[in-house]
């Protein structure tokens, strides 16, 4: 399983709760600026592009995700950081920015090259095909266990 | 001749990488012989110079192409996967 190798426990953060996109996206975007995988202004680029081109997916289940993410040029290294929310925030829908999204699944996105991590990428959208997985992780309380349910995913798929 | 499919994105890195690769396996499952660009959706009209038959495009497009549009949510999401990629298929085998 490839997504171990990017989402560390540090860039977890379990049942938050939040009003905003905003919040979340910040949360996550100073972990990652914590960790040293991303540049100064990776946040404010990141905000731009989820106000400009939204990334929040409807899903097979109650529980929806949003991935927002950003260009290259902001990231050191590629890694994920991940959020559940105890209630949902609102997204827009990356194919059509007009329809507002319920999220509290987030999973953020820092990739270093273009065209590339592609298995890392198929896993992340292998959980959001699998609303079971997406409703044990909103019920995670621990990094531990995210992990833990990411690898029995890995191992059953 | 093969036909050219432009898998878009709002970054050209991320979702179009997970459309691009899953257009690429069922064509060559199939036999179908195409072009995969990938892209961000600000770069299309560049690509459409070069000729194309269909866009994939994972994020909102705000002008319209001239070719045929599929939304490519589904290789994300696995909601109607099936049917839109035999939507897309259908197009590349004209």
């Amino acid at each position: 399983m490839e997504i171990h190798e990017f989402l560390k426990p540090e860039a977890i953060c379990l049942q938050i709760t939040v009003e905003t996109s905003e919040e979340v996206i910040r949360m996550l975007g100073t972990k990652l600026h914590a960790l040293g995988y991303v540049k100064d202004g990776f946040i404010e680029a990141t905000l731009k592009r989820e106000a400009d081109m939204p990334t929040g997916l409807p899903l097979d289940g109650e529980i929806n995700a949003a991935i927002p993410h950003v260009d290259i040029e902001f990231v050191n290294q590629s890694a994920l950081a991940l959020a559940t929310l105890t209630k949902p925030v609102v997204f827009y829908n990356m194919v059509d920015s007009d329809e507002a999204v319920p999220v509290r699944l987030v999973i953020m996105l820092a990739l270093d090259q273009p065209k590339s991590q592609i298995t890392m990428l198929q896993e992340v959208s292998h959980i959001f095909q699998q609303p079971e997985i997406v409703r044990q992780l909103t019920e995670a309380t621990t990094p531990e266990q995210v992990l833990s349910i990411l690898n029995r995913m890995s191992s059953s798929s | 001749m093969a036909k050219t499919v432009i898998v878009s994105c709002g970054t050209g890195i991320a979702t179009s990488t997970v459309v691009a690769v899953a257009i690429e396996e069922a064509c060559k499952k199939e036999g179908l012989s195409v072009i995969v660009k990938q892209c961000k959706a600000a770069e299309i009209p560049m690509l459409l110079a070069d000729g194309a038959d269909l866009v994939v495009t994972t994020s909102t497009l705000r002008f319209d192409p001239g070719i045929p549009v599929i939304k490519g949510l589904a290789f994300l999401t696995g909601i109607g996967k099936e049917q839109v990629m035999a939507q897309i298929m259908d197009v590349l085998r004209k």
